[in-house]
């Protein structure tokens, strides 16, 4: 049980503040807020196993959420199916797509990677945006209520208890993971390639799952968002949202996951709080993007932990 | 029969033969040294039996299996290990974990098992990490159980490599240097760490400097010049032989 | 059909053009601290916003040209002394994210300065296409291209035949090496940030009646300009700048025959394909891991 504890203390901290923090809500807006931050961070936790601890980029993970978005509110909608079938089919859909398209383009390295997954996003989102009969095109959508069991989801209040405990669930699958023998696969193909090679690991192999798992968690958070927002527009998907999420799982500290629901949290949060200065928001955002990457290349929650960690040693 | 045949080998990188028409074998069970002077092709060779490079022509044979140009992931399946010179250790992870990746090819890795943690896997990673705890002992490592990598010595590291290698169980394991670098104790130990290895039976190729080791601990030697083969034999019969001191010595006087 | 093909090809080569100069300044840059800077968009925004300001104020066009690339590239030493020069050893996502935090930065300080309206500037040479073979050409089309394979030939001359240029190779091949030398590489990246700068700005000012200028234009070019360099291969000026081409003819071609709402979409798959064909682009080497 100790072990437990001690491998999950992150996840209890996270449960404690999920459940404290309706004390501090006022209205339907911050309900909002903290939903769709709560929907980023399950997507920044699957994000982070790939570019954290398997040291691969994406600059394109907004796309799997978006095409997970999408499935949810065509399939749905225009076919009428019931909404965990639609998320689990999106969330199958996109993990043979990222499949498909992974076994070539992990292959490469640094930024041509960069620039690969870029391509594939831009790609998704132009063809989502241009198929306006199937999507909507530019003006969107918008997926029927979601419903588990008979019961569905209508207040922002039974939302909030939903993401918080779907976003409990990604950290725990993302803990177990790190530390079986496929994490420390992951781990090891990022630390020394050619020494986790000769040991007996297929790099190739582990890199292509680990972009699948990560493209499956987007889905996932995307299908939810598609139940929770009025409409699903393509600017959901766009180069802008998946630098975005990067930003979110390197600002809260890549190979940590609890710093990537740091990271999502202050991400989705800050522009609200900016919101009444709307005009030096993005010079903000700007400035503290570069500042934490200067002043703390580690990110936010790796940073603190280990000054705590040097306060507490003698 | 033969672990490691090697026939014929050639590698050129760009018009530039590092290794030339090379051809050994290894017998199973012995420690093997291969020893040249800087630039005489040891760790290309290396690199060429664990299939990190792929040879331009000719033979290399491991358990009657042709392994020329097969990937190191699969080489590591057949039972072939190694450590590197310059070291490639995962820094981002702690002592023990580096040992515990070196175990990966005996460990279960059912994304379901590792997603949920059932059981099963969880009583394996205890085992497996008490196990890995051990080599490190084994390698004389017993002050890092619980160390990070990032904050372990360079000497440290290469015996951490070597624990690595051995927790992939491996039937051959080849030693890039594993003495460069060290203090005359540190030494002493890599040396006793390898005639343990052997004694358990898996087989050890090792390129090194330090001819006092390999001179004291090996079966059989191989001389490397210029990647071609200079002279072959036990301690005895390389010590005494023209060809190598005219090559150790030649250029001195 | 002849006569479109050529008009294709003219439309493509005028966006390359610009694409070619963007993927450059990315080379240069890239080649001087092996960062992928990608605020290099925003350099055309502020190149030609800047312009559209001064004569704006009242400044003849040449002037208001010489003030707002000088500006521009103030505005790029600065980037490499505040932003890049403190995080040298960083990893190279946390310098991705540097560069993309400063585009973010830039953006919203030109519009808080020149509003979030588009702006244009002035024709150059008039407004009278030219006839060549049946297709048209805007006078300003050939500004664009003939400034930018002057832009190209100046920099190919400056890093072939000049000691700084030189300078700045030996600094990309091997920067301990370049500072043994007695190169001073802070001074190496200072001076990539300002040329890129000068690239962008120019590149978006000649650009900028044909395309107009708005705060947000950079985003889209910076991308491209990526593209075109790592379709070239990162960190090969002679790549960069056929990158960039190839580009621009593509998504014109693509645009004319296929289908303008996928004109983009094409391109990046072309180059999809040619990255996994060819991991280090058109142009670029192999690499062996040292081990």
């Amino acid at each position: 049980m100790s072990a437990f504890l001690q491998r999950h203390r992150g996840l209890l901290i996270l449960a404690a503040c999920i459940a404290l923090l309706p004390l501090g809500v006022r209205n339907d807006y911050h309900y909002d807020v903290l939903i769709n931050a709560g929907l980023n961070a399950i997507v920044v936790v699957g994000l982070n196993l790939l570019i954290g601890y398997a040291g691969q980029i994406s600059l394109g993970h907004a796309a799997f959420f978006g095409l997970g978005a999408y499935a949810s509110a065509i399939l749905t909608t225009t076919y009428g199916w019931h909404s965990l079938t639609a998320m689990g089919a999106g969330m199958a859909g996109v993990g043979v797509l990222a499949y498909v398209v992974a076994r070539p383009i992990l292959r490469l390295k640094g930024h041509y990677l960069a620039m690969a997954t870029l391509g594939i996003g831009v790609i998704i989102s132009i063809v989502l945006n241009t198929e306006a009969q199937i999507t909507g095109g530019p003006d969107g959508m918008s997926a029927e209520p979601f419903s588990v069991f008979g019961f569905a989801f209508q207040t922002e209040k039974s939302w909030y208890w939903l993401v918080g405990g779907c976003l409990l669930a990604s950290v725990w699958l993302a803990t177990n993971l790190i530390n079986s023998p496929i994490g420390r696969a992951l781990r090891a193909l990022h630390g020394a390639e050619v020494g986790a090679r000769v040991v007996g690991i297929d790099t190739t192999h582990y890199k292509v799952l680990i972009f699948v798992i990560s493209a499956m968690f987007a889905s996932f958070a995307g299908s939810l968002f598609a139940h929770h927002t009025p409409t699903v527009t393509p600017s959901i998907l766009g180069f802008i949202k998946s630098v975005e999420f990067v930003v979110m799982a390197v600002f809260g500290g890549m190979a940590s996951v609890m710093g990537s629901v740091v990271g999502a949290f202050i991400m989705t949060l800050l522009p609200n709080v900016l919101a009444s200065i709307e005009d030096f928001e993005p010079i903000i955002l700007g400035a503290i993007m570069m500042g934490t990457m200067i002043f703390m290349p580690k990110g936010l929650v790796p940073t603190i932990a280990k000054k705590l960690r040097r306060k507490e040693a003698p | 029969m033969s672990l490691l045949k090697v026939t014929n080998l050639t590698k050129s990188f760009g018009g530039v033969s590092a290794i030339r028409d090379l051809s050994f074998t290894i017998e199973p069970g012995t420690i093997h040294s291969i020893i040249g002077p800087n630039g005489a092709g040891k760790t290309t060779l290396f690199n060429l039996i664990t299939g990190v490079y792929t040879p331009s022509s000719g033979s290399v044979r491991f358990a009657d299996r042709e392994i020329g140009g097969v990937e190191p992931h699969k080489l590591a399946a057949l039972g072939m290990n190694r450590t590197f010179q310059n070291l490639q250790i995962f820094h981002n992870m702690s002592a023990v974990e580096n040992v515990m990746v070196g175990a990966h090819l005996h460990l279960q890795k059912g994304l379901l098992h590792s997603l949920l943690r059932l059981p099963s896997l969880a009583r394996s990673e205890v085992e497996t990490r008490k196990h890995c705890w051990e080599l490190m002992d084994f390698v004389g490592l017993s002050q890092y159980r619980d160390a990070e990598a990032s904050a372990m010595s360079y000497g440290a590291l290469k015996r951490l490599e070597i624990a690595r290698a051995l927790a992939a169980k491996p039937k051959l394991l080849l030693l890039d240097e594993p003495a460069a670098g060290l203090n005359d104790t540190e030494t002493r130990e890599v040396d006793e760490v390898i005639k343990r290895i052997a004694a358990q039976g898996i087989t050890v190729v090792l390129v090194e400097h330090d001819m006092k080791m390999v001179m004291g601990i090996s079966d059989h030697i191989l001389v490397l010049d210029y990647g071609a083969k200079l002279a072959e034999g036990t301690p005895a019969e390389i010590r005494s032989n023209p060809d190598v001191i005219a090559a150790y010595l030649g250029n001195v006087g | 059909m002849l006569e479109s093909s050529i008009q294709f090809i003219l439309a493509g080569l005028t966006s390359g053009a610009i694409y070619a100069l963007v993927g450059l300044g990315f080379t240069i840059i890239y080649n001087a601290s092996h960062v992928i800077n990608f605020a290099q968009g925003e350099f055309i925004v502020i190149g030609g916003m800047s312009t559209v300001a001064l004569m704006a104020a009242g400044l003849p066009l040449p002037v208001a040209i010489m003030l707002a690339t000088l500006v521009t590239m103030a505005v790029g030493m600065a980037l490499a002394k505040f932003a890049i020069q403190p995080a040298r050893d960083a990893d190279v996502v946390a310098l991705i994210i540097i560069t993309i935090g400063a585009s973010i930065f830039l953006r919203g300080i030109v519009q808080l300065v020149f509003g979030k309206d588009i702006h244009s500037l002035p024709h150059f040479s008039g407004e009278t296409p030219l006839n060549l073979m049946g297709a048209t050409l805007m006078p300003q089309s050939l500004w664009v291209m003939g400034v930018a394979a002057a832009l190209i030939l100046v920099m190919a001359w400056f890093f072939n035949a000049t000691l700084a240029g030189k300078a700045m190779l030996a600094t990309a091949y091997n920067a301990l090496a370049a500072r043994l030398m007695g190169v001073d590489t802070k001074w190496v990246l200072l001076s990539a940030f300002a040329l890129s700068a000068l690239l962008g700005a120019v590149g978006g000012i000649v650009v900028t009646p044909i395309t107009f200028v708005s705060y947000e234009s950079g985003i889209m070019l910076g991308l491209k300009g990526f593209s075109a360099a790592v379709l070239g291969g990162l960190g090969n000026g002679v790549g960069a700048v056929a990158g960039g081409l190839i580009l621009g003819i593509v998504e014109s071609m693509s645009a004319g025959y296929i289908s303008s709402a996928y004109k983009d979409a094409i391109a990046f798959v072309i180059i999809l394909v040619v990255l996994v064909a060819r991991p280090n682009g058109l142009f670029g080497k192999k690499g062996i891991d040292r081990v």
